[in-house]
């Protein structure tokens, strides 16, 4: 027995992104549990469920506290942590929480500084071992440029078909009032963009943004009695290889081929039947890997398969509608959290997906070492 | 040293201190499990394939291949902004693990995944040594 269509999201809450100077943790967490809350048509003290992924610029606020300072006593919370795939993972730790009984609204947030500088800013993201310094090996960006490197290497992908993914977002962006990235981007700008780490340029890096997310999820049930058209889950899964990526066997396969796997099985469907993804793309390349990796095209194809406008609005498979992490904002795994849902209830004006039925959202952390798959219908 | 040198050192504990210690006497060494034969790098308490904590260290040839690498033009830490743009190489040993280092003699254009290549020692203090890699020449 598994939960497919079992449970639903019903709550999406936002806050300021993008530069969000004056603000703390703390406020923002506040502040989207809010805005949850009223999406869903719930009373903020229905919440008695509380999971949040901790803010990376200030770990010290925790499930707890937040409940303290929202007047709340839950029956179920805690601090959860899948790196950047905590996004997509909670979801599936919320359905389970309110299949199980534990709780009827279980919210899940989200936070970052990391724009304006919070204490830690400009080291959180460059974590590395002694012995990486020693040989000038810094930052999470040159453990993905390795691997996208090493696709290129196995598969023959270029460059170009990396940029047409971040031109794509860019487009998608300009049609998001609240992305981060508004100005146009050709493929030129993309090519001309300064190198970061070989093969990656800048502009297929994500942004370094400000700001916060909540969610609910609830049982499909009491769904139906909320504000909002219910968003169903009805497929879950995780995959999440060694955290090093040199100690895998094979650098180009990643952890979506066991998250994909476990999705979609529950969902009992396959990648013909999404109409609408929101891929995990801290860096671009990474998108053509996991749509190989959760088989909406063969291995060593997602290059060709970004490349001619079928992941753009108006082609065969739009993806990261909301301008994504390249484009629209980057709060790890929690931008593939709100726009899927946002599609499937027909919320998203100019840039909405006609009659969006199903749709897949990823999220992933480390240098792609931990994958969570959620798929959603209406 | 007439130079002081500026750039991080590796950290040396209790469970990689024999790596750096053959290092320092141009020996490239690496954990191997006297119970199934696995080479584990980098450094730790067990084997991976077999759990078991019985590993020994054993000097390994110093030669394999490229098996990917980068291009840092993004300076992180300032006492490398005179070598920026500088390659980090992945390199797998022909006993199996991987290990990040650095290429000398050779121009960042002629890396290529699979090229050959030889360990070589980089003293870089009176204390640490780097392990770094070469390409190996193509006899004849």
């Amino acid at each position: 027995m598994n939960l497919k269509d079992k449970c639903a999201i019903v709550g999406l809450g936002y806050t300021p992104q993008g530069k969000v100077p004056g603000r703390n943790a703390m406020s923002l967490y506040m502040e989207a549990t809010r805005n949850a809350a009223a999406d869903a048509g719930l009373a903020v003290q229905d919440i008695d469920g509380l999971l949040i992924q901790p803010c990376p610029t200030d770990p010290r606020v925790s499930a707890f506290g937040l409940a303290q300072e929202l007047g709340l006593y839950p029956r179920f919370a805690g601090d959860l942590q899948v790196q950047g795939a905590t996004g997509g993972a909670i979801i599936q730790h919320a359905a389970m929480a309110v299949d199980a009984g534990l709780c009827d609204y279980c919210l899940c947030s989200f936070v970052d500084m990391s724009r304006t500088g919070s204490p830690s800013t400009g080291v959180v993201y460059q974590m590395a071992s002694t012995t990486n310094s020693a040989y000038g090996n810094f930052g999470v960006a040159a453990g993905y440029a390795m691997i996208a490197r090493r696709y290129m290497h196995e598969y023959g992908v270029t460059s170009k078909q990396f940029g047409a993914v971040s031109v794509t977002f860019r487009k998608h962006a300009q049609l998001n009032p609240i992305a981060q990235m508004q100005e146009p981007m050709t493929i030129e700008d993309h090519q001309a963009s300064r190198m970061v780490v070989e093969p990656l340029h800048l502009f297929d890096c994500c942004l370094v943004s400000d700001g916060g997310r909540a969610l609910i999820v609830t049982t499909a049930e009491r769904a139906r009695a909320l504000k909002q058209p219910p968003v169903y889950i009805m497929g879950m899964g995780q995959g999440h290889p060694f955290a090093d990526p040199l100690r895998r066997p094979v650098l180009t396969l990643t952890g979506a081929v066991k998250s994909g796997k476990t999705a979609f099985a529950m969902a009992g469907i396959t990648p013909r039947d999404v109409d609408m993804c929101a891929i995990y793309d801290a860096f671009s390349f990474v998108v053509p890997l996991q749509l190989e990796d959760l088989g909406f095209c063969g291995k060593g194809e997602g290059g060709a398969f970004v490349e001619d406008g079928r992941i753009g609005l108006g082609g065969e498979l739009p993806i990261n509608t909301s301008g994504g992490l390249l484009s629209e904002v980057y709060l790890q795994g929690w931008v593939g959290t709100h726009e899927p849902v946002r599609q499937l209830r027909g919320d998203c004006g100019e840039r909405q997906v006609p009659g969006a039925e199903i749709a897949l959202m990823t999220s992933s952390g480390g240098v792609l070492s931990e994958h969570a798959t959620v798929i959603m219908r209406r | 040293m007439s130079v002081e040198y500026r750039k991080p050192l590796p950290g040396i504990d209790d469970v990689n201190r024999p790596y750096w210690e053959a290092a320092r006497q141009h020996e490239l060494v690496i954990q191997k499990c006297r119970q199934c034969g696995y080479y584990r790098y980098p450094p730790g308490t067990n084997c991976p394939d077999c759990l078991s904590d019985d590993l020994e260290w054993v000097k390994v040839s110093g030669r394999g291949t490229v098996f990917t690498w980068t291009v840092f033009h993004k300076v992180y830490h300032p006492a490398f902004a005179g070598d920026a743009p500088y390659a980090v190489v992945a390199v797998e040993l022909e006993e199996g693990p991987r290990v990040t280092s650095n290429m000398v003699d050779c121009p960042l254009e002629d890396i290529a995944a699979g090229m050959p290549v030889e360990v070589v020692f980089d003293d870089v203090t009176g204390e640490i040594t780097l392990p770094k890699f070469r390409p190996i020449k193509q006899e004849g």
